[in-house]
């Protein structure tokens, strides 16, 4: 019984573990990816000839229609960005509204020249909508919102041309070239935005990119960012505009992650398994050995049931110890990998184990263990209250 | 009808046409073809007969363990046919008493945990079960020995306490299967002796079967069993 004690413990525990590596990560990349492009964003206009952004009053209330459409092909870029802010405006749930207006160039530190992805947009707006303030690691907001020319650089970016605050840069390939000064560095920990992106002020982005008008996209904050997808089907169906969730976004890495959880659940489930087969079985052979002291149990009138339920709390004693233990150890060692030095760069940064404390992964460790342990006393324990007495003792003489 | 309400003439237990049989192995035994009689309180019926005459399997009905395939059992006047499980097994503890010639205590207990079992289901509470184990154990000459494990006594002193635990909720009915075909001379006397004592002090009816025929003549009435039948 202690090694079914045992197997629980560690089954427990390991669950426990596993799920809050696993899903820590999840979390992680979760809140880095909807602090960088944020929950829901706005992008290309479904073409309709019919079918356009309109204001409508109904009642005294006012709201936005736009008309169905089937194999619509996209304009891209939002074309009227104020007509559309003013119905993002009207969703509740909305939390902030960044415009940006993205393009690529080439960014000159004089020394070295790299490929960049631009984002044009008004910093205050964009905080708003992001963590781009705490992922600052040089410089700060406020250079880039008083200065025009000024640019903030992605981390890996900055160290490939060798730029820090301050340095002057020339960015190429647009309508002329511009001469902008280095207001800041962020660090997103995606490597793939870090090695590329810059942010700019919009009205130099646009001035850059030559679309003094239209040709941007926003990016939405929402209150509860779970429900992105909801919120974006019903945008999209007032807007007219291609609207997507972050869960659709970075679908193929949510899947990934969830393909990661469920499969280390499983693995690990396969303990608390074992761990109930092998208390089923000192249960069963405990039925056997004892089934003479049951016979006489009954023939001095404990009822079927009273006999049950010996078994029943031995396996909860053990299921209760098990928890308690399992739990414990689980907790020690989520806190202990969780300072475990771990260097990762690439779709999220970090330098050790990430873990997510969530009550959710004790329950599920404790409902499996509980459906183990549950199975393996209740069968043998319904066999031990079927015992005929009479033809036990019968056959012990 | 209570138990208090029975005085010694009250017939406590009454078989009418016992017929029973039991699968052994592939073959079907007819243990019991028809046996009729009853028993009073404060007497003690001996059964005897040869190994395999059914005098077990009478026990075991009469102690309502098995059910008969027809006939009736009366205990205190109440037909026991449709009796549910759950009266049955009341019944066996508050008043059945069984003795087995292989005591069957349970060795993980001490001698007291073992006699105050029965006590603990009716609803008494552990330390008064305890003390009045340790009361009906002083009356058997086993006070000292009551906090032993059940399998450090010798076999007169496990059966002394399986008798104590047959009594420990003062059955009407004490059932005894050759209680003394496991003990020497001297241990099957004394443990005779005490059942006749209970009788006699207690108002039970004992029911007794023994291959011993000195024992069988002793008790007030004697059964004769062969083939299933009262001879």
């Amino acid at each position: 019984m202690s090694m079914s004690l045992l197997g629980i413990v560690f089954g427990i525990s390991f669950f426990v573990v596993t799920q809050a590596q696993t899903s820590g990560f999840e979390v992680f990349f979760i809140r880095t990816i909807l602090g960088t492009n944020g929950a829901i964003r706005v992008s290309d206009k479904f073409q309709d000839m019919d079918g356009t952004v309109s204001k409508v009053s109904y009642n005294g209330s006012e709201s936005f229609l736009f008309r169905s459409r089937e194999n619509a092909r996209y304009i891209e870029g939002i074309e009227y960005p104020q007509l559309v802010r003013e119905a993002l405006r009207e969703f509740p749930e909305v939390s902030g509204i960044s415009e940006i207006i993205e393009g690529s160039a080439i960014l000159d530190s004089g020394a070295r020249k790299h490929t960049v992805q631009i984002h044009g947009l008004r910093i205050k707006d964009h905080i708003m909508v992001s963590e781009l303030q705490n992922q600052l690691i040089q410089g700060s907001i406020d250079m880039l919102d008083t200065d025009r020319s000024g640019v903030l650089l992605g981390s890996s970016l900055a160290e490939r041309l060798r730029l820090s605050q301050g340095d002057r840069v020339s960015l190429i390939g647009g309508t002329e070239n511009q001469q902008l000064r280095v207001a800041g560095i962020f660090e997103t920990g995606v490597s793939q935005i870090d090695k590329t992106r810059i942010y700019l002020d919009l009205s130099t982005a646009r001035s850059f990119i030559g679309k003094p008008f239209g040709g941007s996209i926003f990016q939405v904050s929402i209150q509860a960012p779970e429900k992105a997808p909801e919120l974006a089907a019903q945008m999209q169906e007032t807007l007219g505009h291609r609207v997507v969730g972050w869960q659709e976004r970075e679908k193929v890495w949510l899947e990934v992650f969830k393909a990661l959880r469920l499969s280390s659940a499983i693995t690990v489930s396969s303990i608390l398994l074992l761990s109930g087969l092998g208390m089923f079985n000192v249960f069963a052979i405990m039925v056997i050995e004892k089934n003479r002291d049951i016979a006489i149990l009954r023939s001095i009138g404990f009822t079927p049931r009273d006999v049950s339920a010996v078994f029943l709390w031995q396996g909860a004693i053990v299921l209760l110890g098990g928890i308690i233990l399992g739990s414990l150890s689980g907790f020690l060692a989520t806190y202990g990998i969780s300072k475990i030095p771990l260097r990762i760069r690439g779709i999220f940064s970090t330098d050790s184990f990430v873990v997510n404390w969530d009550p959710s992964h004790y329950i599920w460790a404790i409902a499996i263990a509980t459906v183990f342990v549950s199975v393996a006393s209740w069968i043998p324990a319904r066999r031990a209250a079927k015992i005929e007495p009479a033809k036990i003792i019968r056959e012990s003489l | 009808m209570t138990k208090e309400s029975l005085n010694t003439n009250d017939i406590l237990i009454r078989a009418e046409q016992l017929k029973h049989a039991f699968i052994e192995g592939e073959s079907k035994v007819q243990a019991l073809r028809g046996v009729s009689f009853e028993a009073k309180g404060s007497e003690v019926t001996a059964i005897v007969g040869q190994s395999g005459c059914g005098k077990s399997t009478l026990l075991y009905l009469l102690g309502l363990l098995d059910r008969p395939e027809s006939g009736e059992i009366h205990l205190k006047g109440r037909p026991m046919a449709k009796a549910t499980d759950e009266e049955r097994t009341a019944l066996r503890n508050e008043s059945i008493g069984f003795v087995f010639q292989f005591h069957f205590l349970i060795k993980e207990l001490t001698a007291r945990e073992n006699v105050a079992l029965p006590l603990r289901k009716s609803g008494v509470g552990e330390r008064q079960a305890l003390e009045q184990a340790d009361e009906l154990l002083n009356r058997l000459d086993l006070g000292e020995k009551a906090k032993r494990y059940a399998n450090k006594l010798s076999g007169g002193e496990q059966q002394r306490v399986a008798i104590a635990r047959a009594l420990a909720n003062s059955p009407s009915l004490l059932l005894a299967d050759e209680p003394t075909g496991n003990l020497d001379s001297a241990n099957s006397d004394n443990v005779f002796e005490l059942l006749m004592k209970f009788a006699r002090e207690k108002d039970i009816a004992i029911l007794l079967v023994t291959h011993n025929p000195e024992l069988a003549e002793r008790c007030d009435h004697c059964i004769p069993m062969r083939d299933g039948l009262i001879v």
